[in-house]
């Protein structure tokens, strides 16, 4: 059966089912619990499971993180919601020498099954410490595997795959689509595994990958492309960055010719730097235009709202990213000039 | 003074204090020979503290310690084989050679590991803790950490949280009187560790670590504390170590006569005192514990020498688990061949290639700067 629900309902629904299968899952966060957490993901979960499995926590990331770690390794399973991605980095030694580190430094006689959820992304004028988008920054750890779903289907069931995994998982979110509703099965065995991306729109002339919101971009982008440009776009949304089904996006480029990647996060040592050195490296001689990259700007969030919205891509940039890679060779001209 | 306990107690004390002192003292000559790389951090004189805690935990308790752990790996009855090589850097080590020195685990034992980053164990210690009592389970974790450990953030962050959830933890400090170099009064505004429990609403006490009978003694009550009334609590083991912080400490931040004056207070030479006079052991009896260590040391030793390197196509082994919800990882995402349905064990074969060019690059820097005999 399938269901028209939000994105933090799918959330919501994955955590519960999971909880009713095992009892070794459980919760905990900065007011996940009698809050029901600050973007109210984890609703109700303290009313059905109790707050033995559904805990609050003082503002402790670090050591929030660690009681994970320890637990995780001792055989429980735990979801930690850390409240933004910009918290998490008070977790960066948890995260990173611990999580990541433990399972490889004790040659596999150790293992870390959690769970690390994060909502991030601007658009809510929340400012340079509250909106970031660092999945730049986990994707490069190894031992980590790194999640960012885009549609609510995607967040259940990449989440349950997540939380059955055996390793450390950072999920990313991104409070732009918390809202957002979609089409979810309610088959409580239905997983979306880790390392197989999404094609959302089949098309011949371009390559669009787009993570989180900016999947959503890149369709809108797709389908204006389509009608006043003629172009014919493909946008791949990749799912989990670690790890990365390079094979979708490489088996498109060279379909394609060329490439966009569409990101919120900053330029440098991004997303789509690392996507595109790999296009490069191994679609050189596919590819008829340099790989674009779209990307938040090279700034700390800013609060105006004016100026939030220009750090941040839209369709105009992307479709502008397009042009450029298209240099005029398709549809009916440059558009857009 | 705590009372004397039955001749097999001693003998197990003894013997275990022995051991790791030679241990100790080998790994610190086979690092010197360049035999162990990487950083040596040495017990040498805290092992009254070590060993007088882990003769009184239950074999289900939990141990997690910091990156001075080859001692606390032995006390708790991993082999000294195995940890001589994790020193060495072989595929019998502890952790396979991934870990070193600062790494030394045994789960099979409920050693939780040594972990090189400081303070970064007390988080997974109240983690382990609470897995623990979500099962209903009475054992105790036990954290030895440094003084160094106790400035830390983490150090606030799991005092409290572990005192808020009830959580069955002794904290123990082996307070060695300097982080690194830096001496107590200099780095902390409060010099008796103990008092630090006060702001978390727990039990502190302060304890002579350099006495194993009385390390025994408060610690046993204190895990018997805990145990019973589920509430975490703070342990100070006053104890000191003879060696620099690591093997490559000159120790200019301390005088020779300091160094002296706590050998007078050597945790084996007095307890070995205590029993002799007591007469639960012979003078036979000592030397024999001593024996018993040299030999273990020396056959650890010739162990962890005949024992293989890891196989370069293991490079990528145990970083991630494969299974149903991922089915397989790149094992490097600059390689040509597809990546997607590459299953682990596919994995070796690409590993192989590019551990041999590191390799090749090693034996190159090997042969241009040959360490020889380190200071």
């Amino acid at each position: 059966m399938m269901a028209e629900i939000r994105m933090r309902e799918a959330l919501r629904d994955a955590m519960a089912e999971e909880m009713r299968r095992d009892g070794n899952v459980f919760v905990m966060g900065e007011d996940v619990a009698v809050f029901q957490g600050a973007f109210k993901v984890t609703e109700g979960l303290m009313e059905e499971f109790g707050e033995k499995r559904v805990r609050d926590t003082p503002i402790s990331e670090n050591t929030i993180v660690g009681i994970g770690v320890g637990a995780a390794m001792a055989g429980l399973r735990p979801i930690v919601e850390l409240m933004t991605v910009n918290f998490s980095l008070l977790a960066l030694d948890q995260i990173v020498n611990h999580a990541a580190a433990i399972p490889y430094m004790f040659n596999g006689n150790a293992r870390v099954p959690m769970v690390i959820r994060m909502p991030g992304g601007g658009g809510h004028q929340l400012g340079p410490t509250h909106s970031h988008s660092f999945e730049a920054l986990y994707l490069q750890v190894p031992g980590l595997l790194v999640a960012c779903p885009s549609t609510p289907a995607d967040a259940k069931g990449l989440l349950k795959a997540a939380i059955r995994d055996e390793n450390p998982v950072i999920f990313i979110e991104h409070e732009s689509l918390y809202g957002i509703k979609g089409e979810v099965s309610d088959d409580e065995d239905e997983i979306v595994r880790f390392g197989e991306a999404a094609v959302r729109r089949e098309g011949e002339d371009v390559t669009i990958v787009g993570i989180l919101k900016m999947a959503h971009v890149a369709e809108q982008a797709a389908a204006e492309l389509e009608e006043k440009h003629g172009i014919s776009a493909e946008v791949i949304d990749p799912r989990t960055l670690r790890p990365l089904d390079l094979d979708t996006i490489l088996a498109s480029v060279r379909k394609t010719n060329r490439a966009v990647i569409v990101e919120e996060g900053w330029p440098h040592g991004g997303v789509g730097a690392n996507l595109s050195t790999l296009i490069t490296e191994q679609a050189f001689d596919w590819l008829d235009a340099p790989v674009q990259r779209v990307t938040g700007a090279d700034v700390p969030m800013p609060y105006s709202r004016r100026m939030e919205q220009a750090a941040i891509p839209h369709e105009e940039n992307v479709i502008e990213a397009v042009l450029a890679a298209t240099e005029g060779a398709i549809g009916p001209g440059k558009g857009g000039s | 003074m705590a009372q004397v306990p039955d001749r097999d107690t001693c003998l197990e004390l003894l013997g275990r204090m022995c051991l790791i002192r030679r241990f100790e003292e080998e790994a610190g000559r086979q690092y010197q020979r360049a035999k162990a790389g990487g950083f040596l951090h040495l017990a040498i004189g805290e092992e009254a503290t070590i060993v007088g805690t882990t003769s009184v935990m239950r074999e289900d308790d939990y141990l997690i310690g910091t990156y001075r752990t080859h001692g606390h790996a032995l006390a708790r009855g991993t082999p000294a084989d195995a940890i001589m090589a994790e020193l060495f850097g072989r595929e019998t080590g502890t952790s396979g050679g991934r870990g070193g020195s600062m790494h030394i685990f045994d789960a099979e034992r409920r050693f939780m590991g040594g972990y090189g980053i400081v303070g970064g164990n007390l988080p997974l210690a109240a983690g382990l803790a609470f897995a623990s009592k979500y099962r209903d389970e009475d054992t105790v974790t036990v954290c030895m950490f440094g003084d160094g450990a106790s400035n830390t953030g983490n150090f606030g962050e799991t005092m409290n949280l572990a005192a808020l959830w009830e959580l069955p933890v002794v904290f123990l400090v082996e307070n060695n009187l300097y982080g690194m170099g830096t001496s107590i009064e200099r780095h902390s505004a409060v010099t008796n560790l103990s008092h630090k429990a006060e702001g978390y609403g727990i039990e502190g006490e302060r304890i002579d670590g350099m006495d194993v009978l009385e390390v025994r003694d408060r610690v046993s009550a204190h895990l018997e504390e805990v145990r019973t009334k589920g509430r975490p609590s703070l342990v100070e083991a006053f104890t000191y170590r003879y060696r620099g912080h690591s093997a490559a400490d000159p120790e200019i931040y301390r005088d020779k006569s300091e160094v002296e004056e706590w050998r007078q207070k050597d945790p084996i030479e007095n307890f070995i005192k205590v029993c002799v006079e007591d007469g639960v052991l012979s003078e036979e009896d000592v030397q024999s514990a001593r024996d018993e260590a040299d030999e273990t040391v020396e056959a650890a030793v010739e162990f962890a020498d005949r024992s293989p390197e890891p196989p370069l196509e293991s490079l990528y082994e145990q970083l991630y688990v494969v299974g149903e919800t991922m089915g397989w990882y790149a094992v490097d995402e600059r390689s040509p061949e597809p990546h997607r349905g590459e299953l682990g064990e596919d994995a070796p074969e690409k590993a192989r290639d590019l551990a041999e060019t590191v390799a090749d690059r090693e034996s190159e820097i090997e042969r241009q700067h040959r360490p020889g005999v380190r200071e």
